[in-house]
């Protein structure tokens, strides 16, 4: 279609003095950004192609590469950015809407970095972990807030099914098609070393998981995709996926081009065709239907099962969550618009939702307010990048988090946001057999568990630090948390004092 | 005895085990910069990849318990070392039967005039072999396996 008028985002800097022309950067491309001259035995590269995944930085054996910002830049303009302009420039070619993967990457405050952590000086002493025990186990589900006697008079074990995981720390919903074969199997390996839980996502389980089942959270979506009832009963819980913090309000849409071989079984549709998670839940229009699906899982499960019901943070999340802690749900998962996605229409993903911190503050506040907070447990996500980001999620009230980016992080993620591409050069977000083998689930999986051990430790640290000894007592312990260059309302959101204060 | 094991699985056919097998001669003999010593001259490594229709796997000595080198050798250049065959450059006379003899095609001609092989690094770096440490998907392995 006549001139193309984008220029190239990132441009490859090779150090010649240090390229030995091995030929790892070509071949461990799937963009096919480097090419191999034979005459000259000398690699050049396409800047173009590159989408900036650090695949061949990582591996060139001479460090000779890198990548840099090409620099290449419009007369400066406020309100008209480079990125405004290249989208305009992008949509006027294809008329089409704007993709995008991961998470929300926009300048919006991040509450987690306005947040700090209190420690004890002098009086109520900080606490050695490494010299004194530390519990950061933690039970998920409802609590019964009623004493039950049967007619001797002895107390009846009227206590729901709920899971115990060695620390406040899941792994988020993420389908197989989404992720690949060694990617899911990473997750669910680490998760059964670490005593916590995995999600299947919306895509079904494959039959080799299955042995994972303990570890497993199975999700039902709105495409109700390899839902069936030994998928049911083999996780130890079942989520109700009802929104995405990526993507509030729309559906999912997995290409037919990925719905191959084993895809395809485990979602239970015919290969090729596309998989279409319509956006609502074509069943559920009000609490009152929700319930009947929290109860239907239930029924299926032989309520042995708790139920977890997942929605993306929006503007009137305390309301819906309230909802939902009256429905029968044993958990509540809240996703906030930082969260990520295999693929999302950009304008969603980046305007979309608020921030998870302040609808976890509302959230608990609200069903404390109303006498419903022991019904469910609650979880969140949304962008949790660290053991701090754990320590002051839990302070401001969450039972637990879900963490994706950061594990697909661990696993060689470089964040170069185009997954929903198909060709992610670290076998992570991709179906094609020769980049899923680059993900050898034994390296994954043990960079999942040395990531998450040190989280441990670090909330051990910290906890210490403020003399607690146990994870329990610092859920919704806001007395820990101050805030820094918030203003009042804000901080009356969070429930939180000013820093001084 | 520990040996490199070959899991055709996860080979991604990046060829940097040859580039760190051609280095690690350089290691030996001080320099220990890879731009540097791979820079100028052509790669002979002691271990190698097969490839063909999207499968690949490296290829190096595999250390046989009747090793079919050393019976060949004419001049006992070759031999075995605590379960390491061995090649003694001073007397090998670049005859090449051993080439001709290795089933793996894992003996090589080399500039010296001797023949070259994999010695699982014990002259080079010393414990584990250069080419698994820099193998970035544990396509192959430094293992015990009776
Ligand atoms: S797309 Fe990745 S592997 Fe390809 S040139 Fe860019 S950074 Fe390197
Ligand atoms: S990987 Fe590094 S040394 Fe090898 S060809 Fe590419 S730039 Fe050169
Ligand atoms: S370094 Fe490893 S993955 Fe790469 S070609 Fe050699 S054996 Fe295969
Ligand atoms: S060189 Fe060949 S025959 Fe000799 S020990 Fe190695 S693999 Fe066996």
């Amino acid at each position: 279609m006549g001139l193309k008028f984008l220029y190239p985002e990132y441009e490859v800097v090779r150090n010649y003095d240090r390229c030995i022309s091995c030929r790892a950067c070509e071949r461990q491309c799937a963009n096919e950004a480097h090419e191999y001259l034979q005459n000259e035995n000398k690699i050049v590269c396409d800047d173009a192609k590159c989408v900036n995944c650090h695949r061949c930085v990582s591996l060139c054996p001479t460090r000779a590469l890198k990548i840099t910002a090409s620099g290449n830049t419009y007369k400066s303009n406020a309100n008209w950015s480079g990125k405004t302009i290249d989208e305009i420039y992008r949509q006027a070619e294809s008329g089409g809407v704007l993709l995008s993967s991961m998470g929300n990457p926009e300048n919006y405050p991040v509450y987690f970095d306005k947040i700090l952590l209190n420690a004890s000086q002098v009086t109520n002493p900080s606490i050695d972990p490494l010299r004194e025990p530390m519990e950061t186990r933690i039970s998920l589900g409802a609590k019964p807030c009623k004493i039950e006697r049967d007619e001797n008079n002895r107390i009846v074990n009227n206590l729901p099914p709920r899971i115990s995981i060695s620390m406040p720390v899941m792994f988020s919903a993420m389908s197989y098609g989404s992720i690949s074969y060694n990617a899911h199997e990473s997750l669910a390996r680490a998760a059964e070393e670490l005593g916590i839980l995995y999600n299947t996502g919306e895509g079904g389980l494959h039959e080799d998981f299955y042995k994972f089942g303990a570890n497993t959270i199975v999700q039902v979506a709105s495409g109700r995709f390899g839902v069936h009832p030994a998928y049911l009963n083999s996780g130890a819980a079942i989520e109700i996926k009802m929104g995405q913090g990526a993507k509030p309000g729309i559906g999912g849409h997995l290409p037919g081009t990925k719905i191959i071989g084993d895809v395809s079984r485990a979602r239970m549709i015919p290969e090729g065709s596309d998989a279409i998670s319509p956006a609502p839940h074509h069943d559920i229009y009000s609490i009152e239907d929700l319930r009947q699906l929290v109860y239907s899982l239930k029924e299926a499960t032989n309520y042995k099962k708790p139920v977890i019901v997942k929605i993306a943070a929006v503007h009137n999340v305390t309301a819906i969550a309230s909802g939902i802690a009256r429905s029968g749900a044993d958990m509540i998962a809240i996703d906030g618009f930082r969260g990520g996605t295999g693929a999302a229409p950009t304008r969603i993903r980046d305007h979309v939702g608020i921030p998870v911190e302040l609808a976890l503050a509302g959230v608990d506040k609200r069903l404390r307010d109303e006498g419903i907070r022991d019904n469910v447990s609650v979880i969140v996500s949304g962008s949790i990048r660290s053991a701090a980001d754990v320590v002051k999620a839990v302070a401001l009230g969450a039972d637990c988090v879900y963490i994706a980016s950061a594990a697909l992080i661990a696993m060689g993620c470089h964040l170069c946001r185009s997954c929903h591409a198909g060709r992610c050069n670290w076998g992570i977000a991709t179906q094609v057999p020769e980049l899923v083998k680059r993900l050898n689930p034994d390296l994954g999986y043990k960079r999942l568990v040395n990531l998450m051990t040190a989280w441990e430790h670090e909330i051990k640290e910290m906890m210490g630090g403020m003399g607690i000894n146990s994870i329990e007592s610092l859920k919704g312990n806001r007395l820990m948390l101050r805030g820094i260059g918030l203003n009042e309302k804000e901080l009356e959101i969070l429930g939180i004092k000013h820093a001084g204060e | 005895m520990k040996r490199v094991y070959v899991n055709e699985k996860w080979c991604l056919g990046c060829h940097l085990c040859e580039y760190y097998c051609a280095f690690a001669g350089f290691l030996e003999r001080g320099e220990n910069d890879m731009a540097r010593a791979l820079k100028t001259s052509k790669i002979k490594p002691r271990i190698n990849i097969e490839e063909k229709d999207g499968v690949s796997f490296a290829v190096s000595c595999r250390h046989c318990r009747e090793p079919l080198c050393v019976k060949g050798c004419i001049t006992g250049a070759l031999s075995t070392f605590d379960g390491v065959i061995t090649i003694n450059g001073d007397k090998c006379v670049g005859c090449y039967t051993c080439i001709l003899c290795c089933p793996y095609g894992a003996i090589s001609p080399s500039e010296t005039g001797a023949v070259q092989k994999c010695e699982l690094c014990v002259k080079t770096i010393g414990g584990t072999p250069a080419c698994v440490k820099g193998c970035p998907n544990n396509a192959i392995v430094f293992e015990e396996r009776g």
